[in-house]
């Protein structure tokens, strides 16, 4: 072997060592569990982001996305101090694609990553089976949007959410559709998610109550694009209001086969269809259709006109929930400068007392982890836009809910 | 009376889109063999690129009625549909001709989730809408309604399928893909261009799509990089449904499974009591199909055919 060929192999194995013991340095650090930190002593607080960002509603997760990134790009140009030491937020965002199943692994991954505290899922059929598994890791989970009412009813510590749920929003929908709009006869699609179904159920026993007769009740998909066979059912049936549990994505395709068909309903849907989205899709034949939103008009919320101008110059028009998102962000930034700790076990205390003033409302939580005294606002397409028509509430969510 | 009617024209108009796009299928199984799943993706490239000539006129504001401004949009889509058909089969299958048959179906496979990624590139991820051009004017026929497009795109769609069916029978071209559908190595012996005919029935199912693709995105009024899929999936089960292989198969196999599609989601929940909902619609179409199968393998058309040698 020639000195060279010595020389080389040396180098080699000494190479080995190295990379071999930054590996088992790794190892270690990660079996500490340290916190990370960047070259300049910073620490690094990682917050996952879920929502959908591929399929059908990939626009409204894009939109989450975007308003969780402003609330976390805000708070690092304020440069906060936690525990003596400057950190840094970084944002985790990953797309479960509205699907229950993805949902858990992503929120699995999230687990591995060793994030802080979780923004997300979107949806309800995602939020209710990934927060078993942020509930068992014991990390804090904020749903800006999740309004189904067992997301917060499984006992879970961990388990929050800054929009009024759909117990209370499903009641002023089904007084609304009754005392207003004068329903006698109320047909109700919906699109069989833990959302749209949860959402509709409650529609369907608010309007019996204030009596209203439910003479269909149809059903479709998160993915359906024909709602003619179902719509012509519900014409056959001769109803005054068809109410609508699901998405804009398929919310607004249903407007437009509505008009097609020449329904006389009146057509009322909840959050998911309150969307710019939702009229355009609808191919200008959204005109006289009504939606709720949990939440005030954002015009009225404490810090709406300052939020959508900032975004709206940032990442252009609000789909639906990014001030929300906003919201979630700040809130747990704040529960965490106030316990003076990026831990889960010691700012969820903290957060579950807290009293933050958001973009969209004064944000404090029950003992399920609901929000507090939440509004829901009607609204009414007029010239193509969603103009608001009232707002109910705030106040207080009803203890138990319905079903 | 009226109701059924009505199920029966939202069943016909959706079936005359999937005839159209199973006619894709059959003519490639026809002639290869092979289920080219890539045809769903290139309907929804046809209906994309229609949108986007559509919004782009709509946008520059020019002065002409959205009939024309719509014709001009699918003249384009088309074009790009055949060039992209032609592209597809240059490109993922005829290198794999000689190759095992499972070959081809994974190429197939992932040329349909490139174009779909390409899509989702281009026009983003969000929906994307039919701007409001075209008449809606409903007519009365028995209680039922139905709407200048809903006419259209049936009476499009038969025309089509009619003219497709003309080139094959008369023409020579019709001729040599018939030759080589039975037989390509003796159809080459007698001096039929074998490439060029699979690369024209290739262009002929593409161009077929893109008409499928307008039709799809007028009538729901939105189109987006994922609809090819399921889409195909359904035009693919019309297509077996009606005998793969087989032209007036496709046509007939469209056109139940529209009318089975609509009559399910109508009255499943009236026959099973409630126990099925109106979202089973599509189990209960490829039911159907498990149904046909089991007792008529080659379809409802197809031919049992000796396996070739």
């Amino acid at each position: 072997m020639s000195q060279k060929r010595i020389r080389e192999k040396k180098l080699k194995s000494r190479l080995l060592a190295v990379l071999l013991s930054a590996l088992l340095l790794n190892l270690a650090a990660c079996g500490k569990n340290e916190t990370a930190t960047t070259g300049d002593g910073e620490v690094v607080v990682k917050i996952g982001a879920i929502q959908p960002l591929t399929g059908p509603q990939a626009h409204l997760g894009k939109d989450n996305e975007n308003g969780t990134r402003m609330a976390i790009d805000d708070a690092n140009a304020k440069g906060i101090s936690i525990g003596g030491r400057k950190v840094r937020f970084e944002l985790l965002s990953e797309d479960d694609q509205a699907d229950p199943k993805t949902a858990t692994i992503v929120a699995q991954k999230m687990m591995d990553e060793k994030v802080n505290g979780i923004i997300g899922h979107l949806n309800s059929g995602t939020t209710i089976p990934a927060s078993k598994i942020y509930s068992d890791a014991g990390i804090v989970q904020i749903s800006p949007s999740a309004t189904n009412p067992k997301y917060t009813e499984q006992g879970f510590k961990t388990a929050f959410r800054v929009m009024p749920n759909d117990v209370q929003q499903g009641k002023v929908l089904g007084d609304f559709a009754v005392t207003r709009l004068g329903a006698k006869k109320v047909a109700i699609i919906d699109d069989r998610t833990a959302y749209g179904q949860g959402l509709a159920d409650q529609f369907e026993a608010a309007a019996k109550a204030a009596g209203a007769e439910i003479v269909t009740r149809q059903y479709t998909t998160d993915k359906s694009t024909d709602f003619m066979a179902i719509l012509t059912a519900v014409k056959s049936e001769k109803a005054d209001v068809l109410f609508f549990g699901g998405m804009d994505a398929q919310g607004g395709p249903m407007m437009k086969q509505f008009k097609t068909l020449g329904l006389n309903a009146k057509f009322l849907t909840g959050d998911g269809g309150s969307t710019p989205e939702f009229i355009k899709l609808s191919g200008g034949s959204a005109e006289g259709a009504y939606s709720s939103l949990p939440g005030l008009p954002l015009d009225k919320m404490p810090g709406g006109k300052t939020f959508a101008d900032k975004f709206t110059a940032k990442y252009g028009q609000i789909q639906l929930y990014a001030p929300y998102c906003y919201d979630a962000v700040s809130v747990m930034i704040a529960a965490m400068q106030k316990a003076d700790s990026i831990d889960p076990a010691k700012y969820l205390p903290v957060l579950a007392g807290i009293t933050h003033d958001g973009v969209t409302a004064k944000v404090s939580f029950d003992a399920k982890g609901d929000i507090k005294d939440g509004a829901i606002t009607l609204y009414q397409v007029k010239n193509g836009k969603w103009e608001v028509l009232e707002t109910v509430g705030g106040v207080p969510a009803p203890a138990t809910p319905a079903n | 009376m009226d109701i059924f009617l009505q199920q029966l024209i939202n069943g016909l108009v959706l079936g005359s889109v999937y005839a159209l796009i199973a006619l894709g299928y059959t003519m490639v199984y026809g002639i290869l063999e092979l289920i080219n799943f890539a045809h769903g993706e290139v309907v929804m490239i046809g209906a994309m690129v229609t949108l986007a000539v559509v919004n782009m006129l709509m946008a520059s504001g020019v002065d002409i009625p959205g009939i024309m401004i719509v014709a001009t949009g699918l003249l384009v889509a088309i074009a790009v549909c055949m060039a992209l058909g032609f592209a597809i089969e240059r490109i993922a299958y005829r290198p794999l001709r000689k190759a095992p048959r499972l070959a081809p179906l994974i190429t197939a496979i992932g040329v349909s989730i490139v174009l779909q990624n390409v899509a989702m590139i281009i026009w983003g991820r969000q929906y994307i809408s039919f701007p409001p051009i075209l008449p809606m004017t409903r007519h009365d026929i028995g209680g039922a309604g139905i709407t200048d497009l809903q006419i259209f795109i049936f009476v499009l769609a038969l025309v089509l399928m009619a003219g497709l069916v003309l080139l094959v029978k008369k023409t020579r071209i019709g001729r040599a893909m018939r030759a080589t559908a039975q037989a390509p190595e003796i159809a080459g012996l007698m001096g039929v261009n074998v490439n060029a005919v699979i690369s024209f029935t290739f262009i002929l199912g593409s161009a077929l799509a893109a008409v499928a693709g307008l039709m799809v995105s007028a009538y729901y009024g939105i189109a987006h990089y994922y609809m090819g899929f399921l889409l195909g999936l359904k035009a693919f089960t019309a297509a077996v449904l009606g005998g793969i292989g087989n032209i007036a198969g496709a046509m007939l196999g469209g056109l139940l499974l529209g009318v089975i599609e609509s009559m399910a989601a109508g009255y499943i929940g009236d026959i099973t009591g409630g126990f099925l909902g109106s979202h089973y619609q599509d189990v209960f179409a490829f039911f159907v199909l498990i149904g046909v199968l089991v007792f008529r393998p080659s379809g409802l058309l197809g031919e049992r055919v000796a396996e070739r040698a």
